[in-house]
C-alpha cells in the first residue's frame, strides 16, 4: 500500500510537471499578456516594469527556469488584480468551494442512488424510465439556466431563499442544487446499470437460498457491490465539481475558486489564471489518489501491491 | 414414473413443467420430471448440459431466473406441502432451512465484498434467533471446522478471494446445510473443482450427509461420479427423466439405450472419476420437441412408433423405470 502510493505520488508530480510546462507555454504562446492587460495608452515604462513583474524579461529557457523555481518555493506569482500572492488567493477562496462540494456529492447520491436501484428493481417498466428521464434531464439542463431558473423561483418570486453570496445554511441550498442535480443522473445511471449485472450474480442466488429477505439480498448483497463502481465515480465528481463550480459559482456570486477561476479570466489576471489552473491540478490529482485508495478499501479483492 | 410415497419421503416431485416463455417460442426445459427422494437418501440426476437440471432445481427452489421462465404445472411436495402454492415469505421460511442448495461455481457463489464469517453468520442467525454475535460466530468457526477447513478461526475474517475454489465450494457447502435443511440440492458441485478435489469434497458431502441424515438430489453429468455418490440415479434427457432406479441396477442393467450410451461414454467405471465423452448427434430443440421419444434422433432402436408417440413408463424392476417402447417389463 505504502508503495503504491508512493508511486501514485511520484505519478502525480510528474503529472504536474506537464500541467506546469503546458500552461507556461499556452501563457507565452497566447500572445504578450503585458499588451493584453495594460491599457492602450500605458508608457514604455509602464510596460518594462510590468514586463518585470511578470518575470517575462529574458530568455524563454530564463523565463521557464525562474518560474519553475518560484512555483517550487510555493510561489506562483502575484495577482495583479488583488496584489496579493496567488497562492494565497487560492486558498483564502478553497474553502468556499469545498463547503459546497460535500452537499452536492451527498444529494446527488442520495437521489441518485435509490433511483438507480429502483430503475433496476423494475427494468423496463414506467418506473424504470422515469427515472431515466429525470437522469436525461439532470444532465441536459446547463447548470446557468438551472441556477437562474432556481433563483427565478425561489428567490425573485417566492422569497424563500437568498440568490447570492456565501451565508447561512439557506445560502446554500440553491447553489448545492444545482450542482447536485448534474450528478444526481451520473449516479443514477451508474448504479442501475452496476445492479442489473450484480443482481444476476451467483451469490446474489446464494443468498436467496439461505432464505434472507429481499430487503437484505438488495440492499446489502446487491447495493454492496454495486457501489463499487460508483465510487470510482467519486473521483470523477469531485474533479468535475472543482472545475464545473465555475458556472454555478458565478450565477450565485460564491466566493469559491470557480468565481475566482472567472474573475481571473474576466480581469485578464495572468498570474493568477496561471495559479489556479495549476493548484486546480493538484487539488484533482489528489482528489483521485485519495479515491483510489478508498476504492482499495471498498472492494477487499483489490490489494495494492 | 410410478414412486409411491411412503412414509419417510421428504421430497416429491410430480409432473413438474418449467418454461421459457420467450418471443421466439416456448423452451421447455423442465417437461414432465417426476421422482422423489427418501429421508436420507442421494438421489442422482444425470444427463447431458441443457437438458433442464438447473432448471428443475431452481424450480425446487422456487428461484427462477429472470427472463420468461415460469412454472405451470405440477407439484413439489416437501414434507406433503406443496412448495408451488407457498407465498414468497413462506418460501424464504422454508429455504435454507428445509431445503437448501450448492451451486456449480465456487468462484461466483460467494459475495466477493463480505467476509466469509459474515455470510455464514447470515445464515447461522436464521436458526439461532436472538443469540448473541459470540454464540453465532462459535458456531461458524464450528460449521466451517464441520467442512474441514484447517484453521477456521483465521479464515473466518477472512474473503472470499483469499481462498482457493475447493475451499470456497467446502463454505458453500457449511452455509448451505447451516439452517440443517433436511433436502440439499447439489447442483454439479465439483464440476468446476480439480479432479482431487473433487473426490475430496464428494466424501466430505457423503459424510456430512451421514452425519445429520439429509437428502441430497445430487445433480451431475458425470456418470462416473454417480457411482460413488448415489443410492439412486434418475437419468433426465431434454427435459423429462427417462429411466430411474438404484444405481447399481442401472450400472449392471441399463434399460433405456440413452443411458446406455451415457455409461458406455464413461471411460472406466473402476477409475477414478469419468468424463462424459459426447454421445452422437445432438438433443432436439427444447423448442420444438418431437411427439415421439425424444431420444429417437440418436438412438439405434428406433423405429416408427417411438415417432409417433411418447414411450409409456415401463416398470422395469422394483422401483426401476424406464420411458422406452424397446423395454419389456419385468
Ligand atoms: N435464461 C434462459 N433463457 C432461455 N432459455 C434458457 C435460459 N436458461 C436456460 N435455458 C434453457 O433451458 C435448458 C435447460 O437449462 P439448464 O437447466 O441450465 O440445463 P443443465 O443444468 O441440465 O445443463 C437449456 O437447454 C436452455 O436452452
Ligand atoms: S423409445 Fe424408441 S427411440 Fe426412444 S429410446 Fe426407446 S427405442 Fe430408442
Ligand atoms: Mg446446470
Amino acid at each position: 500500500m505504502k508503495r503504491y502510493i508512493a508511486r501514485r505520488l511520484m505519478q502525480g508530480v510528474a503529472l504536474l510537471f506537464v500541467v506546469a510546462t503546458i500552461v507556461f507555454i499556452l501563457g507565452r504562446l497566447t500572445g504578450n499578456p503585458v499588451d493584453l492587460m495594460l491599457p492602450e495608452d500605458a508608457t514604455a515604462e509602464d510596460r518594462a516594469n510590468l514586463t518585470r513583474a511578470l518575470d517575462l524579461d529574458g530568455t524563454l529557457t530564463d523565463q521557464f527556469l525562474i518560474f519553475a523555481g518560484k512555483a517550487l518555493h510555493g510561489d506562483l506569482g502575484t495577482s495583479i488584480r488583488m496584489k496579493q500572492p496567488a497562492v494565497q488567493v487560492f486558498f483564502d477562496r478553497l474553502p468556499n468551494t469545498l463547503a459546497l462540494i460535500p452537499w452536492a456529492l451527498l444529494l446527488g447520491m442520495a437521489l441518485g442512488i435509490p433511483l438507480g436501484v429502483v430503475a433496476a428493481l423494475h427494468r423496463g417498466s414506467w418506473l424504470d424510465r422515469a427515472a431515466g428521464t429525470v437522469a436525461v434531464l439532470g444532465i441536459a439542463m446547463p447548470s446557468f439556466w438551472l441556477g437562474i431558473l432556481l433563483i427565478f423561483v425561489f428567490s425573485v418570486e417566492l422569497g424563500w431563499l437568498p440568490s447570492s453570496r456565501m451565508g447561512g445554511p439557506e445560502h446554500y441550498v440553491l447553489p448545492v442544487i444545482t450542482l447536485g442535480t448534474f450528478l444526481v443522473a451520473g449516479f443514477m445511471r451508474i448504479t442501475r446499470s452496476a445492479m442489473l449485472e450484480v443482481m444476476e450474480s451467483e451469490f446474489v442466488k446464494l443468498a436467496r437460498i439461505k432464505g434472507l429477505s429481499e430487503t437484505t439480498v438488495i440492499w446489502k448483497h446487491c447495493l454492496r457491490n454495486a457501489l463499487i463502481p460508483v465510487l470510482t465515480l467519486w473521483g470523477v465528481f469531485v474533479s468535475n465539481l472543482i472545475t464545473g463550480a465555475i458556472v454555478t459559482e458565478t450565477v450565485f456570486a460564491w466566493p469559491g475558486i470557480g468565481r475566482l477561476t472567472y474573475e481571473a479570466v474576466i480581469f485578464r489576471d495572468f498570474p493568477l489564471l496561471q495559479a489556479v489552473i495549476i493548484l486546480k491540478s493538484i487539488l484533482i490529482l489528489g482528489v483521485n489518489l485519495g479515491v483510489d485508495i478508498l476504492y482499495a478499501y471498498v472492494d477487499p479483492r483489490i490489494r495494492l501491491p | 414414473m410410478s414412486d409411491t410415497p411412503s412414509g419417510d419421503t421428504v421430497l416429491e416431485v410430480r409432473d413438474l413443467h418449467t418454461h421459457f416463455f420467450l418471443r421466439r417460442g416456448v423452451v421447455k426445459a423442465v417437461d414432465g420430471v417426476s421422482f422423489s427422494l427418501k429421508r436420507g437418501e442421494v438421489l442422482g440426476l444425470v444427463g447431458e448440459s441443457g437438458c433442464g437440471k438447473s432448471l428443475t432445481a431452481l424450480s425446487l427452489m422456487r428461484l427462477l431466473p429472470k427472463g420468461g421462465a415460469r412454472t405451470i404445472k405440477g407439484e413439489v411436495l416437501l414434507g406433503g406441502e406443496n412448495l408451488l402454492e407457498r407465498t414468497p415469505a413462506e418460501m424464504r421460511a422454508i429455504r435454507g432451512r428445509r431445503l437448501s442448495m450448492v451451486l456449480q461455481d465456487p468462484q461466483t457463489s460467494l459475495n466477493p465484498v463480505f467476509t466469509v464469517g459474515d455470510q455464514l453468520r447470515e445464515a447461522i442467525e436464521r436458526r439461532r434467533k436472538g443469540a448473541s454475535l459470540a454464540e453465532i460466530m462459535k458456531e461458524a468457526v464450528a460449521a466451517l471446522r464441520r467442512v474441514e477447513i484447517a484453521a477456521p478461526e483465521q479464515r473466518i475474517g477472512q474473503y472470499p478471494h483469499q481462498m482457493s475454489g475447493g475451499m470456497k465450494q467446502r463454505v458453500v457447502g457449511a452455509i448451505a446445510i447451516s439452517g440443517e435443511p433436511e433436502v440439499l440440492i447439489a447442483d454439479e458441485p465439483t464440476t468446476a473443482l480439480d479432479v482431487t478435489i473433487q473426490l475430496q469434497y464428494l466424501k466430505l458431502l457423503k459424510r456430512l450427509q451421514a452425519e445429520n441424515g439429509m437428502a441430497i438430489l445430487f445433480i451431475t453429468h458425470d456418470f462416473g461420479v454417480v457411482g460413488r455418490m448415489c443410492d439412486r440415479v434418475a437419468v433426465m434427457y431434454a427435459g423429462r427423466i427417462v429411466e430411474c432406479g438404484p444405481v447399481k441396477q442401472i450400472f449392471e442393467a441399463p434399460s433405456h439405450p440413452y443411458t446406455r450410451a451415457l455409461i458406455a461414454s464413461v471411460p472406466k467405471m473402476t477409475g477414478t472419476v469419468g468424463r462424459l465423452t459426447t454421445i452422437e448427434g445432438q438433443p432436439p430443440s427444447l423448442m420444438d420437441l418431437p411427439k415421439g421419444c425424444r431420444f429417437a434422433s440418436r438412438c439405434g432402436l428406433v423405429e416408427q412408433r417411438c415417432l409417433d408417440a411418447y414411450p409409456a413408463t415401463v416398470q422395469v424392476g422394483e422401483a426401476h423405470t424406464a420411458d422406452c417402447w424397446k423395454v419389456s417389463p419385468s
